[in-house]
């Protein structure tokens, strides 16, 4: 763009303001207008209520559900249920690809058994899980965990695997031990491809969590939604789903805030 | 050793200035599979002695460094080297996580490990970039880190590995002036490895030449270093001459178009 506009004075500036104005007021002008349409329809009653609720009245049960407890309530379970089942999965995960990355043997015992588990969708096993574990909290946090093992594991040990050879020479020419080359060169090494797989992990606890949530919840979003659907209340499913959305956008939020910290040393692509 | 190509190898060892060699290799074999890299190698480096090794792509430079930088297992065979070493390869190899002072000081053991970076850092001129990340450097800069990195240690053996092939002309007598300054404050032994016989010559007390894992041919400058231009002439073809060989000849073509040039 700037190419174009060499030797002349005014140009510049003015191009610039438009290309912001198409970036920043544009993106959101469809998005409006469809929430416009939306709206529009359900006034007219186009679109009929029991099909879906309009703007308005989601943004209104919104409030309504805030304010009394209802939704924090919810959503503080399922909260619990993806940061459980994370925990356990991501640890797995951790555990496991350390182990295979960095020792054959290990390597040997683990990695056939994860890529055979890799062919098992997690969502495939809920009715195992509910035979094993009951109803209850347990297949839920289990299925999450189940779920989120497999993307940490294949990225921490990818990453082990990947490491530059001729830094590790660098580092046992200055004499470090193996566990100081592991440390120093191996897991900072890693780390942008361990960053990889928690990001995979996240979103993948996210869609299982709304599966598992189905599984015969007295609280929970999934709760919330099921009677909603019982009710045919549109609107409390509609504000279900877009915290499902708020959910997935924080996850991605934590994990790329992580990788600018954990990151600062990689020169940045979008500057340059 | 070389009789049969008319070459006589001086024993740095019976010069009286050396007694105790820091390096000694003797009848070094190294073979992959079928393939003899080096070939019944004898060397010895005296302490605080520079060396300059030459030779073609494939005559065993890489590895008799690996095996003197402790990179190779040398298994049973009859070599020696100083427990303190230190080595300089050609891209400059620091961490990109780290800041360019925990390169320098990474493995260091001791007290004041900040205060000995910092300082091995203003040494090579690289004092004002001690938080910069790796990445961040030119090319030159990177080397003058790597350095530091090296001499921080007090390294008995310093190997440096075609360290200053990637930079520009002008960066690169920078960094010949900079090693020269370094090597008279600290006294390493030296051993670089290069494929550039000007370098070789500007910098070294004793230039080997190595090819198909032997030492072909060995030459002592007594010059003092600046004023060996009148020598270089002379030095650099029959520098050549062993590089080149009689049985090896296109790997010999680009020296010997230079070397013409220059004349």
């Amino acid at each position: 763009m700037t190419a174009l506009v060499i030797g002349s004075e005014t140009a510049p500036p003015r191009a610039r303001r438009r290309f912001s104005l198409a970036r920043f007021g544009g993106r959101w002008l469809s998005p409006l207008l469809l929430l416009l349409l939306w709206e529009l329809g359900s006034r007219t009653g186009l679109i009929p209520e029991r099909t879906l609720a309009a703007p308005s009245a989601v943004i209104g049960t919104l409030i309504g559900m805030v304010l009394s407890g209802e939704l924090p309530s919810n959503l503080l379970v399922s909260f619990a249920r993806v940061a459980v089942g994370l925990l356990i999965g991501v640890s797995l995960g951790l555990g496991l690809g350390l182990a295979a990355g960095l020792s054959r043997g290990a390597e040997l015992a683990i990695d056939p058994l994860m890529q055979i588990k890799r062919t098992i969708p997690a969502l495939a096993l809920t009715p195992l899980f509910i035979v094993w574990f009951g109803i209850g909290e347990t297949p839920k946090i289990a299925l999450i965990a189940f779920g989120t093992i497999f993307p940490v594991y294949l990225n921490l040990y990818a990453g082990i695997r990947g490491v530059d050879p001729r830094l590790l020479d660098a580092a046992k020419s200055f004499g470090l031990s193996r566990w100081e080359q592991v440390w120093h060169v191996v897991l900072p090494a890693a780390l942008p491809s361990l960053l990889v797989g928690l990001r995979y992990a996240l979103s993948i606890s996210i869609l299982v969590l709304v599966v598992a949530e189905q599984i015969n919840a007295s609280a929970g979003l999934g709760y919330l939604i099921n009677n909603a659907r019982d009710f045919m209340r549109t609107d409390i499913i509609v504000v279900c789903l877009m915290v499902y959305a708020i959910l997935g956008l924080g996850a991605d939020w934590l994990v790329r805030s992580l990788e600018t910290r954990a990151l600062v040393w990689r020169p940045s692509i979008v500057e340059n | 050793m070389d009789a049969r190509l008319g070459f006589s190898t001086i024993d740095s060892a019976a010069s009286p200035s050396h007694p105790e060699p820091v390096v000694r290799l003797h009848d070094f074999v190294r073979s992959f599979g079928a393939n003899r890299i080096i070939d019944g190698l004898n060397l010895e480096i005296a302490p605080g002695e520079f060396i300059a090794l030459l030779g073609r792509s494939g005559s065993g430079k890489t590895t008799l460094l690996r095996t003197l930088a402790g990179l190779d297992d040398a298994g049973a065979q009859d070599v020696e080297v100083p427990d303190s070493r230190a080595v300089v390869f050609q891209d400059a190899r620091l961490l990109p996580w780290k800041p360019v002072w925990k390169n320098v000081a990474l493995g260091l053991k001791g007290g004041d490990i900040r205060g000995r970076a910092e300082s091995a850092l203003k040494e090579v001129g690289l004092g004002h970039r001690l938080d910069a990340w790796p990445l961040t450097l030119s090319g030159g800069e990177a080397q003058r880190a790597a350095l530091a990195r090296a001499l921080v240690r007090e390294p008995q053996l310093l190997l440096l590995d075609e360290p200053f092939a990637a930079l520009d002309a002008l960066t690169r007598y920078r960094m010949h002036d900079l090693v020269l300054s370094l090597w008279r404050t600290h006294k390493p032994a030296v051993l670089i490895v290069t494929h550039d016989v000007e370098e070789a010559i500007a910098l070294a007390d004793r230039v080997l030449v190595l090819d198909k894992g032997r030492i072909v041919a060995e030459e002592r400058i007594h010059a003092a270093r600046g004023e060996r231009a009148g020598l270089a002439g002379r030095l650099r073809e029959q520098l050549l001459s062993h590089l080149g060989g009689d049985h090896h000849g296109e790997g010999v073509l680009p020296f010997a178009r230079q070397a013409e040039a220059a004349e």
